[in-house]
């Protein structure tokens, strides 16, 4: 099952590269993995989406605890929780599909960012489902480059995860 | 007053307490050799290869509890000493390791000797640093001892660039050390506990199953008080051989993949489980599946909580020090009214006795070539079963583990968990310089000693009398065993040709040797050695080639389909 996972760490050069080292040595999966400081500067918080048995997530969340720079470690997933994922996708906009382009873009509420005579670039957040639904309803061959952040995930309502 | 990097890092050793650093100097560490040279306090031991100052320092820490410190330089110094790290890695040995390392203007720039010794050991240590300011030099060592030794025990790598040990602050060291991300559970939960005893004092086939934490966690007291009031069979893993008395009427002997008949039954057949520091090794439940055949309920009490339903589903978890929940269990027995089942626990010790008449370790005493195992047995009453015993790895190591009867903790030191071939001279060093008048006995195979054979010159410059016992059967008979078993006696590259002449060898160290080839030679020639008493005596013993170890679980194999003799 997928999980997303979030994690506070100290903000210290290694400490991505021990928990990226941590799930390739023992063969977990990763399909996506975002990380940038927070308001405190001394940690950082990360966002791993995984996937694996009740019994590997299990694995996952004590050998994270386990890593000396971790200091919180939760499985967003076993709450309530909201996830967005940010998307810049170049499209080919010209001819009869450069207004076509427009209105799908409105239509998943993205932004156009930048514009040149053959094509858009568009801004645009959600879930990743919903991203992989804008790139669905495009006609083949629209796409000229992607590029997508992975999910961050937060807990909602009262959910907190600070030290 | 401000003091430079080298003399801050002796400075942090010395307050910190330790009293030997093992090490190999070169360029990048020379201004800390400088320092050790000043002064007294850190006694440094010179070994031949920084692999065996790695072993050196483990088997130090094995045998006396305290953690092993080790010093080396940087690239090659560095990448030598990985095979030790990851050795005390897998058998959660508390070490910590300083790496010297190019001037910190240099990282980067593939500079004279430089090698990425926090990328290289990140997989193999509990946890290591890279110095970049000399402000934090003497806090990064102090949380090096701290996490290295506390929690589940495990070696921390400390990089120090040379700049570092060049520029200059205050020193002062640290007392004590807290860490937001780091704190280790002591205390088990007490309804944890609870639980477990109810399920313990209802068992009808209980079994405890011992490892290598109640070593680590200085147990073997409380373990051996809680299972004598229990009443219950108890099996030791490799790495917990000791932690409860082998002369014990209720020792089963090791279990596993060449545990005894006996253990490796009861293990299967139980009906509650007692897991205390040991870690479902696929060496010691076999597979898995196998297992899984019978319905048992499981307790286990480890520090880690990873530890814990990693390969096995656990009924009840206990996470906390051993020697404390051990402790609380044997209270709560106390102060409680129920005890175990006694009619439900004559009748399972029936069953055992019947398993242990099978007599699985038995083996040809009236052979005129000489068995291994008697060479154990022997060195086992001429040391009156008190020596300090270190092995290597392979079938030597296996005998030694079965016939050696360990009744103490800290007695037996190897590699398990990554079966390092090599350690055991210089963990015998170690362990000399922990307890110097206690005997010391290397059993070692005539391959295994060759993978750190240097270290006879460290032990002549030291006086390290160690009792070397070379069970020579002139193969890497482990391998030539699984060979035989499960690749039709195709005994490839497991010969040791082109031997050296062992005696000779010992002899050009400065060291004595004796060459043994007739069983009746056994007793006289171990006595002869542990008479000399400040000579290292290496005993080359002409051996069975063709003995096996039994019982053995073939892998893949359940814990009840061994290999008997
Ligand atoms: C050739 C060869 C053959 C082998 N055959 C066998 C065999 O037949 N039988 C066998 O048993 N092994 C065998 N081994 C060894 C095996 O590979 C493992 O190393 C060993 O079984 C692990 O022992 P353990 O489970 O006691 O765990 P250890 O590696 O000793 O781990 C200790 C456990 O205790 C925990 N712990 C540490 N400190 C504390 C504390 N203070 N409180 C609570 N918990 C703590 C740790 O978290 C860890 O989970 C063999 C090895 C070799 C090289
Ligand atoms: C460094 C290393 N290389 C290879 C192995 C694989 N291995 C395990 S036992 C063994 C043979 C050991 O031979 P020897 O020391 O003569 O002991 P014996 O089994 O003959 O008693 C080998 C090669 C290992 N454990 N460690
Ligand atoms: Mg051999």
């Amino acid at each position: 099952m997928r999980h997303i996972i979030s994690l506070l760490l100290e903000n210290e050069s290694g400490a991505l590269s021990r928990v990226a080292g941590l799930f390739s040595a023992r063969g977990y999966n990763i399909e996506s993995l975002t990380v940038a400081p927070t308001e405190d500067e001394t940690l950082s918080r990360m966002t791993i989406v995984t996937s694996g048995s009740d019994d590997v997530i299990e694995q996952i969340t004590k050998q994270l605890n386990k890593l000396v720079d971790v200091v919180k470690v939760v499985d967003l997933s076993e709450g309530e929780h909201i996830e967005r994922e940010l998307m810049l996708v170049k499209v080919r906009a010209s001819g009869k599909d450069r207004e076509e382009m427009k209105r799908m873009a409105d239509i998943f509420r993205g932004r156009i960012i930048d514009v040149t005579d053959k094509s858009y670039t568009i801004e645009l957040t959600g879930t990743g489902q919903k991203l992989d639904a804008f790139l669905d309803a495009l006609e083949e061959g629209a796409v000229l480059e992607a590029v997508r952040t992975g999910a961050s995930g937060i807990g909602r309502g009262d959910r907190i995860l600070r030290v | 007053m401000e003091l430079t990097g080298a003399e801050i890092t002796v400075r942090c050793l010395a307050d910190e307490g330790v009293e030997y650093l093992f090490g190999y100097p070169g360029g990048a560490v020379l201004h800390i050799y400088d320092e050790l040279f000043k002064q007294d306090r850190v006694k440094h031991i010179l070994v031949r290869h920084e692999q065996a100052a790695v072993h050196a320092a483990d088997g130090y820490a094995r045998a006396c509890q305290k953690p092993g410190v080790v010093l080396v330089t940087s690239g090659p110094g560095a990448t030598n000493a990985v095979t030790g790290i990851a050795t005390a890695y897998m058998d959660s040995i508390p070490m910590v390791i300083l790496t010297g390392q190019v001037p910190t203007h240099a990282i980067g720039q593939d500079a004279f000797q430089e090698v990425d010794s926090i990328g290289i050991t990140r997989p193999c240590v509990k946890h290591n640093f890279l110095v970049k300011d000399v402000h934090d030099l003497a806090a990064t060592i102090k949380k090096a001892f701290y996490i290295a030794t506390t929690g589940r025990p495990g070696p921390v790598v400390v990089d120090i660039p040379k700049d570092i040990t060049m520029a200059r602050c205050e020193y002062v060291y640290p007392t004590s050390v807290s860490l937001r991300s780091y704190n280790p559970v002591v205390k088990g939960h007490s309804g944890q506990i609870r639980k477990a005893l109810n399920l313990l004092l209802e068992a009808k086939r209980p079994m405890i199953y011992a490892g290598g934490g109640v070593v680590l966690g200085e147990a073997a007291a409380e373990l051996t008080q809680l299972v004598r009031s229990l009443g219950f069979p108890c099996t030791n893993t490799l790495m917990g051989l000791g932690g409860f008395p082998a002369s014990d009427p209720q020792y089963m002997g090791m279990l596993g993949m060449h545990g005894t008949y006996e253990a490796n039954m009861a293990m299967q057949h139980c009906d509650v489980l007692l897991a205390v520091g040991a870690r479902f090794d696929d060496r010691v439940i076999g597979n898995p599946k196998h297992f899984f055949q019978e319905d048992r309920r499981i307790i286990h009490i480890d520090v880690d909580p990873s530890s814990i339903s990693k390969r096995v589903k656990v009924d009840v978890p206990i996470v906390g020090d051993v020697k404390d929940v051990l402790a609380e269990m044997s209270r709560q027995i106390a102060a409680g009214t129920q005890k175990p089942d006694a009619p439900a626990l004559k009748s399972w010790w029936t069953q055992i006795e019947l398993w242990r008449a099978r007599d699985c370790l038995k083996y040809d005493r009236t052979s005129e070539i000489i068995k291994p195992q008697m060479v154990i047995e022997k060195l086992w009453e001429v040391t009156g079963g008190d020596a300090i015993v270190t092995s290597d790895v392979g079938q030597h190591q296996m005998w030694a583990a079965q016939f050696y009867r360990f009744d103490k903790p800290r007695r037996w030191l190897n590699s398990g968990g990554l079966g390092t071939m090599g350690v055991g001279l210089p963990y015998a060093m170690g362990a000399l310089l922990a307890h110097p008048d206690t005997p010391v006995a290397c059993v070692t195979g005539e391959a295994s000693i060759q993978m750190c054979i240097q270290e006879l010159s460290t032990c002549k410059q030291y006086r390290m009398p160690v009792k070397i016992l070379n069970l020579n059967n002139r193969y890497m008979g482990m391998v030539r065993q699984w060979q035989e078993f499960f690749h039709g006696n195709r005994y490839a590259e497991s010969y040791m040709d082109a031997l050296p002449d062992f005696v000779k060898l010992a002899e050009s160290y400065g060291h004595v040797g004796i060459r043994i080839e007739k069983p009746a030679d056994i007793e006289p020639a171990i006595r002869e050695a542990f008479a000399r008493k400040n000579e290292l005596v290496f005993m080359d013993f002409i051996t069975d080639q063709t003995e096996n170890v039994f019982p053995m679980v073939p892998g893949g194999k359940g814990l009840s389909e061994m290999i008997l003799v």
